[in-house]
């Protein structure tokens, strides 16, 4: 039986180690981690519950981020409730298991804590990875902070593990910002944070010998398909349990989470929209305008990046207030528009509003976003909306040295 | 039990492969996790393979040698049983009973050779021949035994 953790009403935690600890409370059998940075305190912090006797669950140590992820699938399978970490490069090297995890439908958590994919190399944070494994079929919630990064973790056991779910789920916090920065938080006491995860019921369990299984079977032309749509079928309905699982989160500890969080979206003419630890950043220059300028900014944050949740969006947007929106990709979009412009645009034209969209590319590799800038791209929007066009390109990017560089724009006749 | 049944047991190889039922998205099994037995299977381990209620999504009541081009053929009259094809075999598909060689599974082996490979007698008691080729035929031209170079 593993040990109860003495914990204090606030502790000081940064996002890491925040983590570590939901992962402890929900008492994982397997962890296969090849810890990376940022996210290595993760796996190093569980690592030693389980040698201090908090934990009665296995840590593999194994020999790649490849290999890790096959771990946690083949315990998955086994029937065990399993858990692991990375970042970036370890991602991309995760990526091919991704994809075996959910198709195979094994409730695996894996806590990401984003950081840039080389090259060059750069261990600071963007959401190269986060958005590299938006197509993975796992279900991608973000923490926008260390008390997030506790309370999300949890609720991702309980949401991928739901029989009517059965999907694996990333929680996702930023590199630095989030994973290294110490903060306030409000953790449950161990007893009351597993009663909220609950015990581990299997599914097809390969562990029992009454029933055999094939797990990771092959098809071809004639079944694939279908069992993609019923893997995204899953996905599309998930809302539900997500929602569920959020209230009962705010039951138990008045903490309130949404797919898609809005702030003084009620009369704002101009929006933001953004994900991980700069929404803060936003929200508070968007108070600071409304005080200093009288510019009406809202700030929209989609805590649920997959599924992506369009319905949502729709509903945050659709203000008759509301004239401009600008979505920012803290990834380099290779080609394209950013992921978040698309699929926001997307939501946006089942509006009434229609509003004006433009997108943004910022802080890649860790450059700094700052109140200052946030506020500065907040007034073009309002320029926008004084104008009744887009004055700019439609991809901009913030915080980048050399001359101005930006693409694509409206047609106006 | 008879050898005959074993070798021709009613469940293997009763339908060629991709002839289940093709039933849509909403029937097929979550997370294509596949039985391999109709109803609870403990002590299966203790039943021979023809006794056993494997389930359709077993390829063991499948046909899943249609690609092969070179077959082994079995000599009963040279093989000692020394069972070294049916340890070696990475397809379950050498039929054995006993410690007795009964045949070769038609329906599962693909041609590796990996049996002929393994077989010590002098002249081995599997060789290959092409798929076309009647069984009788190969065992009529059967090498003789090869004698030790000096």
């Amino acid at each position: 039986m593993a040990k109860e953790f003495e914990l204090n009403e606030v502790e000081v935690w940064d996002g890491n180690y925040a983590a570590s600890q939901a992962l402890r409370q929900a008492q994982i059998d397997v962890v296969a981690a090849y810890p990376i940075t940022p996210s290595t305190p993760i796996v190093e912090g569980y690592g030693a519950y389980v040698a201090n006797g908090y934990v009665d669950g296995e840590f593999v140590m194994v020999e790649s981020e490849h290999a890790a992820m096959s771990g946690c699938v083949g315990a998955a399978a086994a029937g065990g409730r399993v858990a692991t970490a990375t970042s970036s490069q370890g991602f991309a090297l995760m990526s091919e298991v991704l994809y075996q995890a959910s198709g195979m439908r094994l409730p695996i958590v894996l806590t990401v804590v984003n950081r840039a994919l080389a090259s060059p190399l750069n261990v600071r944070g963007d959401h190269s990875d986060m958005y590299m494994g938006r197509d993975s079929g796992w279900i991608q919630i973000d923490a926008f902070d260390a008390q997030e990064a506790y309370d999300l973790p949890l609720c991702a056991f309980r949401i991928g593990e739901n029989h009517a779910v059965r999907l694996p789920v990333m929680v996702h916090q930023d590199g630095f910002t989030t994973s290294h920065k110490a903060q306030n938080v409000y953790p449950l006491k161990d007893a009351i944070a597993y009663k909220f995860v609950g015990d581990f019921v299997p599914v097809d369990e390969m562990l029992d010998f009454t029933r055999p299984v094939t797990h990771g079977a092959q098809t071809e032309e004639d079944w694939h398909y279908e069992h993609k749509a019923k893997q995204h079928k899953a996905l599309m309905d998930s809302p539900a349990v997500i929602d569920e699982v959020f209230a009962d989160f705010k039951e138990l500890t008045g903490r309130e989470y949404k797919r898609v969080e809005s702030y003084m979206m009620e009369d704002a003419e101009v929006a933001l929209v953004l994900l991980g630890s700069s929404v803060h950043t936003a929200v508070l220059a968007a108070k600071q305008l409304r005080e200093e300028e009288g510019i009406k900014v809202g700030v929209v944050a989609p805590r649920c990046f997959r599924p992506f949740p369009y319905d949502l969006i729709r509903d945050a947007l659709d203000k008759p207030s509301l004239k401009a929106v600008c979505c920012m990709d803290k990834s380099s979009p290779g080609g394209a528009m950013g992921a978040l412009f698309n699929e926001v645009s997307a939501a946006a034209y089942s509006t009434n509003a229609r509003p004006m969209m433009t997108n943004y590319i910022y802080g890649l590799g860790g450059r700094d976003f700052s109140v200052d800038e946030a506020k500065r791209i907040m007034k073009e929007q309002k320029a926008h909306a004084d104008a009744g066009h887009i004055t700019t390109n439609i991809q901009q990017f913030s915080g980048l040295r050399g001359p101005k560089l930006g693409f694509y724009e409206i047609r106006r006749s | 039990m008879s050898t005959g049944s074993a070798l021709a047991s009613n469940k293997r190889g009763i339908r060629e492969l991709g002839a289940e039922e093709m039933v849509g998205w909403d029937e097929v099994q979550q997370g294509v996790v596949l039985p391999s037995f109709e109803g609870d299977a403990a002590g299966i381990v203790n039943m021979h393979a023809e006794e056993r209620n494997y389930a359709d999504f077993n390829s063991y009541t499948a046909t899943v040698a249609s690609w092969r081009v070179i077959k082994p053929v079995y000599n009963r009259d040279i093989c000692i049983d020394c069972q070294n094809c049916w340890v070696w075999c990475p397809d379950t598909s050498i039929i054995s009973r006993d410690k007795q060689m009964l045949g070769i599974d038609y329906d599962h082996c693909k041609g590796c050779g990996v049996c002929v490979e393994v077989c010590p007698t002098n002249p081995k008691s599997l060789l290959m021949f092409n798929e076309a080729e009647e069984n009788d035929e190969a065992l009529a031209g059967w090498p003789q035994k090869e004698k030790k170079a000096k």
